[in-house]
Protein backbone atom coordinates (compact mmCIF):
# COMPACT_ATOMS: atom_id res chain seq x y z
CA UNK A 1 0.00 0.00 0.00
CA UNK A 2 2.64 2.07 0.92
CA UNK A 3 4.66 1.78 -2.54
CA UNK A 4 1.30 2.10 -3.72
CA UNK A 5 0.12 5.67 -2.80
CA UNK A 6 4.06 6.83 -3.60
CA UNK A 7 3.19 5.44 -7.26
CA UNK A 8 0.16 7.42 -7.76
CA UNK A 9 2.12 10.77 -8.29
CA UNK A 10 2.62 9.04 -11.74
CA UNK A 11 0.34 6.14 -11.93
CA UNK A 12 -3.04 6.29 -11.70
CA UNK A 13 -4.49 6.54 -7.76
CA UNK A 14 -5.55 3.48 -5.81
CA UNK A 15 -9.01 3.25 -4.98
CA UNK A 16 -8.57 3.99 -1.12
CA UNK A 17 -6.38 7.35 -2.02
CA UNK A 18 -9.23 8.55 -3.94
CA UNK A 19 -11.69 7.94 -1.05
CA UNK A 20 -9.93 9.80 1.30
CA UNK A 21 -11.65 13.09 0.67
CA UNK A 22 -15.11 11.30 1.22
CA UNK A 23 -13.40 10.11 4.58
CA UNK A 24 -12.71 13.28 5.84
CA UNK A 25 -15.98 14.82 4.95
CA UNK A 26 -17.87 11.88 6.65
CA UNK A 27 -20.05 10.41 3.61
CA UNK A 28 -18.47 7.12 3.00
CA UNK A 29 -20.65 4.02 4.20
CA UNK A 30 -19.85 2.12 7.06
CA UNK A 31 -17.70 -0.63 4.63
CA UNK A 32 -15.28 1.85 2.52
CA UNK A 33 -14.86 3.79 5.89
CA UNK A 34 -13.62 1.01 7.29
CA UNK A 35 -11.46 -0.02 4.43
CA UNK A 36 -10.17 3.50 5.02
CA UNK A 37 -9.32 2.97 8.06
CA UNK A 38 -7.28 -0.29 7.85
CA UNK A 39 -5.53 1.46 4.76
CA UNK A 40 -4.38 5.11 7.17
CA UNK A 41 -3.73 2.25 10.16
CA UNK A 42 -1.36 0.26 7.69
CA UNK A 43 0.44 3.11 5.24
CA UNK A 44 2.00 6.45 6.69
CA UNK A 45 2.38 7.99 3.39
CA UNK A 46 -1.50 7.83 2.67
CA UNK A 47 -1.72 9.09 6.77
CA UNK A 48 0.38 12.21 5.37
CA UNK A 49 -1.88 12.56 2.41
CA UNK A 50 -5.15 12.69 5.05
CA UNK A 51 -3.15 14.74 6.99
CA UNK A 52 -2.86 17.26 4.10
CA UNK A 53 -6.85 16.61 2.92
CA UNK A 54 -7.78 17.96 6.52
CA UNK A 55 -6.44 21.41 6.00
CA UNK A 56 -8.05 21.33 2.47
CA UNK A 57 -11.28 20.51 3.80
CA UNK A 58 -11.36 23.17 6.74
CA UNK A 59 -9.98 25.69 4.82
CA UNK A 60 -12.68 24.80 1.88
CA UNK A 61 -14.96 25.26 4.65
CA UNK A 62 -13.85 28.43 5.62
CA UNK A 63 -13.82 29.72 2.21
CA UNK A 64 -17.43 29.26 1.50
CA UNK A 65 -18.31 30.39 5.20
CA UNK A 66 -16.80 33.76 3.73
CA UNK A 67 -18.89 34.05 0.92
CA UNK A 68 -21.64 35.61 3.11
CA UNK A 69 -25.28 35.52 2.08
CA UNK A 70 -27.66 37.14 -0.02
CA UNK A 71 -29.35 40.18 -0.30
CA UNK A 72 -33.35 40.11 0.86
CA UNK A 73 -33.80 40.62 -2.83
CA UNK A 74 -33.48 37.49 -4.06
CA UNK A 75 -36.31 36.41 -2.05
CA UNK A 76 -38.53 39.79 -2.72
CA UNK A 77 -38.37 38.44 -6.50
CA UNK A 78 -38.34 34.39 -6.37
CA UNK A 79 -41.80 35.86 -3.96
CA UNK A 80 -42.58 38.13 -6.10
CA UNK A 81 -42.37 35.48 -9.83
CA UNK A 82 -44.25 33.20 -7.68
CA UNK A 83 -47.14 35.02 -7.23
CA UNK A 84 -47.15 36.01 -11.04
CA UNK A 85 -47.44 32.00 -11.53
CA UNK A 86 -51.09 30.96 -12.47
CA UNK A 87 -52.85 29.37 -9.13
CA UNK A 88 -52.63 25.78 -9.45
CA UNK A 89 -55.50 22.86 -7.99
CA UNK A 90 -53.99 20.96 -5.55
CA UNK A 91 -54.75 17.18 -7.17
CA UNK A 92 -56.14 14.07 -4.97
CA UNK A 93 -52.92 12.13 -5.24
CA UNK A 94 -50.91 14.87 -4.27
CA UNK A 95 -52.82 15.52 -1.44
CA UNK A 96 -52.62 12.14 -1.09
CA UNK A 97 -48.68 12.17 -1.18
CA UNK A 98 -48.51 15.13 0.86
CA UNK A 99 -50.29 13.67 3.78
CA UNK A 100 -48.20 9.86 3.34
CA UNK A 101 -44.89 11.99 3.58
CA UNK A 102 -46.28 13.68 6.81
CA UNK A 103 -47.37 10.79 8.33
CA UNK A 104 -44.00 8.90 7.62
CA UNK A 105 -41.71 11.93 8.96
CA UNK A 106 -44.46 12.01 11.98
CA UNK A 107 -42.69 8.88 12.76
CA UNK A 108 -39.68 9.13 15.34
CA UNK A 109 -36.07 7.02 14.14
CA UNK A 110 -37.15 4.99 17.50
CA UNK A 111 -40.46 4.64 16.65
CA UNK A 112 -39.31 3.04 13.46
CA UNK A 113 -36.30 1.14 15.13
CA UNK A 114 -39.54 -0.28 17.61
CA UNK A 115 -41.67 -1.30 14.74
CA UNK A 116 -39.28 -3.19 12.80
CA UNK A 117 -38.46 -4.91 15.72
CA UNK A 118 -41.70 -5.90 16.51
CA UNK A 119 -43.12 -6.49 12.86
CA UNK A 120 -39.71 -9.16 12.80
CA UNK A 121 -41.64 -10.92 15.52
CA UNK A 122 -45.11 -10.54 14.50
CA UNK A 123 -44.14 -11.32 11.08
CA UNK A 124 -42.46 -14.67 12.82
CA UNK A 125 -45.34 -15.66 14.76
CA UNK A 126 -48.19 -14.97 11.83
CA UNK A 127 -46.33 -17.20 8.72
CA UNK A 128 -46.65 -19.44 11.74
CA UNK A 129 -49.98 -19.18 12.16
CA UNK A 130 -50.99 -19.06 8.22
CA UNK A 131 -48.31 -22.33 8.24
CA UNK A 132 -50.53 -24.29 10.86
CA UNK A 133 -53.50 -23.33 9.17
CA UNK A 134 -52.38 -24.30 5.69
CA UNK A 135 -51.28 -27.49 6.90
CA UNK A 136 -54.59 -28.45 9.15
CA UNK A 137 -57.19 -27.23 6.43
CA UNK A 138 -55.19 -28.68 3.07
CA UNK A 139 -58.12 -30.16 1.68
CA UNK A 140 -60.74 -27.84 3.17
CA UNK A 141 -61.62 -24.45 1.85
CA UNK A 142 -60.44 -21.56 3.79
CA UNK A 143 -61.08 -17.59 2.94
CA UNK A 144 -58.27 -15.36 2.02
CA UNK A 145 -58.32 -12.28 2.58
CA UNK A 146 -58.78 -11.45 -1.31
CA UNK A 147 -62.06 -13.52 -0.99
CA UNK A 148 -63.51 -12.41 2.33
CA UNK A 149 -66.39 -11.21 2.76
CA UNK A 150 -67.53 -7.85 3.99
CA UNK A 151 -70.10 -8.78 6.75
CA UNK A 152 -72.15 -5.18 6.61
CA UNK A 153 -72.66 -5.03 2.69
CA UNK A 154 -72.17 -8.74 2.11
CA UNK A 155 -70.15 -7.84 -1.12
CA UNK A 156 -66.55 -9.67 -1.07
CA UNK A 157 -63.95 -6.72 0.22
CA UNK A 158 -60.85 -5.68 -2.15
CA UNK A 159 -58.03 -7.12 -1.06
CA UNK A 160 -55.41 -6.40 1.31
CA UNK A 161 -52.20 -7.23 2.48
CA UNK A 162 -49.78 -6.26 5.11
CA UNK A 163 -46.10 -4.87 3.69
CA UNK A 164 -43.21 -3.80 5.03
CA UNK A 165 -40.98 -1.45 2.69
CA UNK A 166 -37.39 -1.56 2.60
CA UNK A 167 -35.46 0.92 4.63
CA UNK A 168 -34.31 3.20 2.34
CA UNK A 169 -37.50 3.46 0.70
CA UNK A 170 -37.74 6.55 -0.20
CA UNK A 171 -41.67 8.65 0.67
CA UNK A 172 -41.94 9.34 -2.69
CA UNK A 173 -41.10 5.61 -4.03
CA UNK A 174 -44.05 4.40 -1.36
CA UNK A 175 -46.33 7.11 -2.67
CA UNK A 176 -45.67 6.28 -6.09
CA UNK A 177 -46.06 2.46 -5.46
CA UNK A 178 -49.19 3.25 -3.32
CA UNK A 179 -50.63 4.90 -6.89
CA UNK A 180 -49.49 2.41 -9.35
CA UNK A 181 -51.55 -0.09 -7.13
CA UNK A 182 -54.17 2.17 -6.88
CA UNK A 183 -53.63 0.73 -3.10
CA UNK A 184 -54.36 3.24 0.21
CA UNK A 185 -52.60 2.58 3.60
CA UNK A 186 -55.82 1.17 5.54
CA UNK A 187 -53.94 0.69 9.06
CA UNK A 188 -51.48 2.80 10.46
CA UNK A 189 -47.69 1.61 10.49
CA UNK A 190 -48.22 -1.04 13.47
CA UNK A 191 -45.33 -3.13 14.27
CA UNK A 192 -43.60 -1.89 10.98
CA UNK A 193 -46.65 -3.49 8.74
CA UNK A 194 -48.38 -1.57 6.67
CA UNK A 195 -52.34 -2.73 5.71
CA UNK A 196 -52.75 -1.66 2.27
CA UNK A 197 -55.82 -2.13 0.48
CA UNK A 198 -55.49 -2.91 -3.45
CA UNK A 199 -58.39 -1.00 -5.48
CA UNK A 200 -62.25 -1.43 -4.76
CA UNK A 201 -62.79 -4.41 -5.87
CA UNK A 202 -62.57 -8.10 -4.96
CA UNK A 203 -60.00 -10.71 -6.69
CA UNK A 204 -59.46 -13.95 -7.44
CA UNK A 205 -56.95 -16.48 -5.70
CA UNK A 206 -55.22 -16.22 -8.80
CA UNK A 207 -55.00 -12.32 -9.01
CA UNK A 208 -54.38 -11.74 -5.43
CA UNK A 209 -51.06 -14.78 -5.78
CA UNK A 210 -50.03 -12.72 -8.78
CA UNK A 211 -50.27 -9.51 -6.79
CA UNK A 212 -48.59 -10.58 -4.05
CA UNK A 213 -45.59 -11.76 -6.18
CA UNK A 214 -45.54 -8.48 -8.41
CA UNK A 215 -45.34 -6.48 -5.01
CA UNK A 216 -43.19 -8.73 -3.53
CA UNK A 217 -40.24 -8.09 -6.74
CA UNK A 218 -40.97 -4.48 -5.72
CA UNK A 219 -37.59 -2.81 -5.14
CA UNK A 220 -39.00 -0.96 -2.46
CA UNK A 221 -40.88 -3.90 -0.78
CA UNK A 222 -38.99 -6.35 1.74
CA UNK A 223 -41.90 -8.29 2.48
CA UNK A 224 -45.41 -8.81 1.02
CA UNK A 225 -48.27 -10.97 2.73
CA UNK A 226 -52.15 -11.31 2.12
CA UNK A 227 -54.35 -10.06 4.89
CA UNK A 228 -57.52 -9.63 6.19
CA UNK B 1 -47.01 19.12 12.05
CA UNK B 2 -45.10 22.19 12.35
CA UNK B 3 -43.32 23.72 9.45
CA UNK B 4 -39.97 23.35 11.44
CA UNK B 5 -40.84 19.47 12.12
CA UNK B 6 -40.94 18.75 8.19
CA UNK B 7 -38.42 17.33 6.12
CA UNK B 8 -37.52 18.48 2.80
CA UNK B 9 -39.55 15.75 0.77
CA UNK B 10 -42.47 16.51 3.38
CA UNK B 11 -41.70 20.30 2.16
CA UNK B 12 -41.69 19.63 -1.62
CA UNK B 13 -44.71 17.58 -1.56
CA UNK B 14 -46.49 20.49 -0.01
CA UNK B 15 -45.21 22.84 -2.53
CA UNK B 16 -46.28 20.66 -4.98
CA UNK B 17 -50.11 21.94 -3.74
CA UNK B 18 -49.29 25.61 -3.83
CA UNK B 19 -48.30 25.89 -0.34
CA UNK B 20 -46.16 29.20 -0.18
CA UNK B 21 -45.49 28.71 3.51
CA UNK B 22 -43.61 25.48 2.58
CA UNK B 23 -41.76 27.15 0.06
CA UNK B 24 -40.46 30.11 2.33
CA UNK B 25 -39.52 27.43 4.94
CA UNK B 26 -37.45 25.39 2.03
CA UNK B 27 -35.93 28.50 1.10
CA UNK B 28 -34.98 29.75 4.08
CA UNK B 29 -33.06 26.22 5.13
CA UNK B 30 -31.28 26.31 1.65
CA UNK B 31 -31.10 29.20 0.04
CA UNK B 32 -27.27 30.45 1.64
CA UNK B 33 -25.85 27.04 0.45
CA UNK B 34 -27.36 27.32 -2.90
CA UNK B 35 -26.26 31.09 -3.15
CA UNK B 36 -22.75 29.87 -1.95
CA UNK B 37 -22.77 27.27 -4.49
CA UNK B 38 -23.80 29.52 -7.60
CA UNK B 39 -21.13 31.92 -6.64
CA UNK B 40 -18.13 29.70 -6.67
CA UNK B 41 -19.06 29.05 -9.96
CA UNK B 42 -20.33 32.21 -11.40
CA UNK B 43 -17.89 34.10 -9.72
CA UNK B 44 -20.55 37.64 -9.70
CA UNK B 45 -22.33 38.07 -6.74
CA UNK B 46 -25.20 39.48 -8.84
CA UNK B 47 -25.56 36.79 -11.06
CA UNK B 48 -25.60 34.41 -8.31
CA UNK B 49 -28.43 36.29 -6.59
CA UNK B 50 -30.55 35.88 -9.67
CA UNK B 51 -30.05 32.45 -9.85
CA UNK B 52 -31.24 31.72 -5.91
CA UNK B 53 -34.61 33.20 -7.40
CA UNK B 54 -34.28 30.83 -10.93
CA UNK B 55 -33.65 28.05 -8.89
CA UNK B 56 -36.54 28.04 -6.38
CA UNK B 57 -38.71 29.01 -9.02
CA UNK B 58 -37.73 25.93 -10.56
CA UNK B 59 -38.94 24.27 -7.43
CA UNK B 60 -42.03 25.55 -7.02
CA UNK B 61 -42.79 24.83 -10.59
CA UNK B 62 -41.56 21.31 -10.45
CA UNK B 63 -41.89 20.12 -7.24
CA UNK B 64 -44.74 18.02 -8.44
CA UNK B 65 -42.27 16.02 -10.42
CA UNK B 66 -39.68 15.14 -7.81
CA UNK B 67 -39.28 11.56 -7.49
CA UNK B 68 -37.54 11.75 -4.04
CA UNK B 69 -34.90 9.37 -5.88
CA UNK B 70 -32.10 12.07 -4.12
CA UNK B 71 -31.83 14.06 -1.50
CA UNK B 72 -33.26 17.60 -2.47
CA UNK B 73 -30.42 19.67 -1.13
CA UNK B 74 -29.13 17.12 -4.01
CA UNK B 75 -31.73 17.84 -6.41
CA UNK B 76 -31.30 21.82 -5.45
CA UNK B 77 -27.03 21.58 -6.26
CA UNK B 78 -27.93 19.88 -9.65
CA UNK B 79 -30.67 22.67 -10.47
CA UNK B 80 -27.74 25.51 -9.44
CA UNK B 81 -25.45 23.91 -11.39
CA UNK B 82 -27.31 23.80 -14.72
CA UNK B 83 -28.53 27.41 -14.13
CA UNK B 84 -25.42 28.75 -13.20
CA UNK B 85 -23.32 26.79 -16.39
CA UNK B 86 -26.38 28.72 -18.46
CA UNK B 87 -25.36 31.59 -17.14
CA UNK B 88 -22.07 31.98 -17.84
CA UNK B 89 -22.91 30.57 -21.01
CA UNK B 90 -24.97 33.99 -21.81
CA UNK B 91 -22.23 36.27 -20.09
CA UNK B 92 -19.92 36.92 -22.83
CA UNK B 93 -17.51 39.27 -21.12
CA UNK B 94 -16.64 35.92 -19.10
CA UNK B 95 -15.38 33.45 -21.89
CA UNK B 96 -13.50 31.43 -20.29
CA UNK B 97 -13.37 30.61 -16.56
CA UNK B 98 -9.86 30.07 -17.03
CA UNK B 99 -9.36 33.44 -18.02
CA UNK B 100 -10.93 34.41 -14.58
CA UNK B 101 -8.69 32.31 -12.74
CA UNK B 102 -5.95 33.85 -14.28
CA UNK B 103 -6.76 37.14 -13.33
CA UNK B 104 -7.40 35.93 -9.94
CA UNK B 105 -4.06 34.46 -10.08
CA UNK B 106 -2.00 37.48 -11.68
CA UNK B 107 -3.73 40.54 -9.78
CA UNK B 108 -0.94 40.28 -7.17
CA UNK B 109 0.45 37.20 -7.03
CA UNK B 110 -1.57 36.56 -4.21
CA UNK B 111 -0.28 32.83 -3.31
CA UNK B 112 2.99 34.63 -2.69
CA UNK B 113 1.98 37.30 -1.06
CA UNK B 114 0.26 35.15 1.16
CA UNK B 115 3.08 33.08 2.03
CA UNK B 116 5.27 36.11 2.80
CA UNK B 117 2.82 36.54 5.19
CA UNK B 118 3.66 32.89 6.56
CA UNK B 119 -0.15 32.15 5.95
CA UNK B 120 -0.46 29.05 4.93
CA UNK B 121 -4.18 29.02 5.00
CA UNK B 122 -4.78 32.20 3.33
CA UNK B 123 -2.50 30.55 0.43
CA UNK B 124 -4.89 27.84 0.80
CA UNK B 125 -7.41 29.83 0.22
CA UNK B 126 -6.00 31.71 -2.78
CA UNK B 127 -5.16 28.30 -4.53
CA UNK B 128 -8.61 27.14 -4.02
CA UNK B 129 -10.41 30.09 -5.65
CA UNK B 130 -7.84 29.26 -8.54
CA UNK B 131 -8.94 26.51 -9.30
CA UNK B 132 -10.79 25.32 -12.77
CA UNK B 133 -14.36 25.68 -12.32
CA UNK B 134 -14.34 22.32 -12.95
CA UNK B 135 -12.17 21.48 -9.97
CA UNK B 136 -13.47 23.93 -7.75
CA UNK B 137 -16.73 22.60 -8.08
CA UNK B 138 -16.07 19.07 -7.16
CA UNK B 139 -13.83 20.27 -4.34
CA UNK B 140 -17.08 22.64 -3.19
CA UNK B 141 -19.28 19.51 -3.55
CA UNK B 142 -17.37 17.17 -1.66
CA UNK B 143 -15.89 19.03 1.24
CA UNK B 144 -18.75 21.85 2.05
CA UNK B 145 -21.74 20.49 0.55
CA UNK B 146 -21.10 17.11 1.86
CA UNK B 147 -21.81 14.74 -0.66
CA UNK B 148 -21.29 11.32 -1.44
CA UNK B 149 -19.82 10.16 -4.66
CA UNK B 150 -22.97 8.83 -5.97
CA UNK B 151 -24.57 12.60 -5.40
CA UNK B 152 -21.68 14.20 -6.83
CA UNK B 153 -22.06 12.06 -9.89
CA UNK B 154 -25.69 13.01 -10.04
CA UNK B 155 -25.11 16.80 -9.62
CA UNK B 156 -22.49 16.72 -12.23
CA UNK B 157 -23.52 14.16 -14.31
CA UNK B 158 -20.54 12.01 -14.86
CA UNK B 159 -19.85 8.30 -13.71
CA UNK B 160 -18.69 8.00 -10.02
CA UNK B 161 -15.46 6.52 -10.88
CA UNK B 162 -14.76 9.81 -13.21
CA UNK B 163 -15.81 11.63 -9.55
CA UNK B 164 -13.39 10.36 -7.63
CA UNK B 165 -10.56 10.71 -10.08
CA UNK B 166 -11.73 14.20 -11.03
CA UNK B 167 -10.80 15.36 -7.11
CA UNK B 168 -8.24 13.64 -6.74
CA UNK B 169 -6.43 15.24 -9.81
CA UNK B 170 -8.31 18.55 -8.83
CA UNK B 171 -6.27 17.89 -5.39
CA UNK B 172 -3.03 17.30 -7.20
CA UNK B 173 -3.65 20.65 -9.42
CA UNK B 174 -4.21 22.36 -5.71
CA UNK B 175 -0.99 21.04 -4.38
CA UNK B 176 1.21 22.51 -7.92
CA UNK B 177 -0.50 25.49 -7.26
CA UNK B 178 0.42 25.93 -3.27
CA UNK B 179 3.97 24.73 -4.79
CA UNK B 180 4.25 27.49 -6.92
CA UNK B 181 3.68 30.36 -3.70
CA UNK B 182 5.74 28.40 -1.97
CA UNK B 183 4.00 25.96 0.15
CA UNK B 184 5.15 22.53 0.31
CA UNK B 185 2.92 20.15 2.46
CA UNK B 186 4.11 16.95 2.49
CA UNK B 187 1.69 15.77 -0.59
CA UNK B 188 2.58 15.04 -3.38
Amino acid sequence: MMALSKKTLEQEPSDIEMLLPWHAAGTLNARDARRVEEALARDPDLARQYAVIGEEYAETIGLNETLGAPSARAMQKLFAAIDAEPARQPSFLAGLSSRVAAFFASLSPRTLAWSASLGAVALLLQAGVIGAVLVKNQSATYQTASLSVDTRTGQEAPPRALVRFAPDAKVSDITALLDTYQASIVDSAREGMFRLQFGSKAMSKAEVASLMSKLQAEKIVSLAVPAQ
Amino acid sequence: MSAAAATDEVLIARIAQGDRLAMQVLYGRHHVRVFRFGLRLVRNEQIAEDLISEVFLDVWRQAGKFEGRSAVSTWLLAITRFKALSALRRRKDAQLDEEAAHAIEDTSDDPEVAITKKDTSEALRKCLTALSAEHREIVDLVYYHEKSVEEVAEIVGIPENTVKTRLFYARKKLAELLKAAGVERGWP
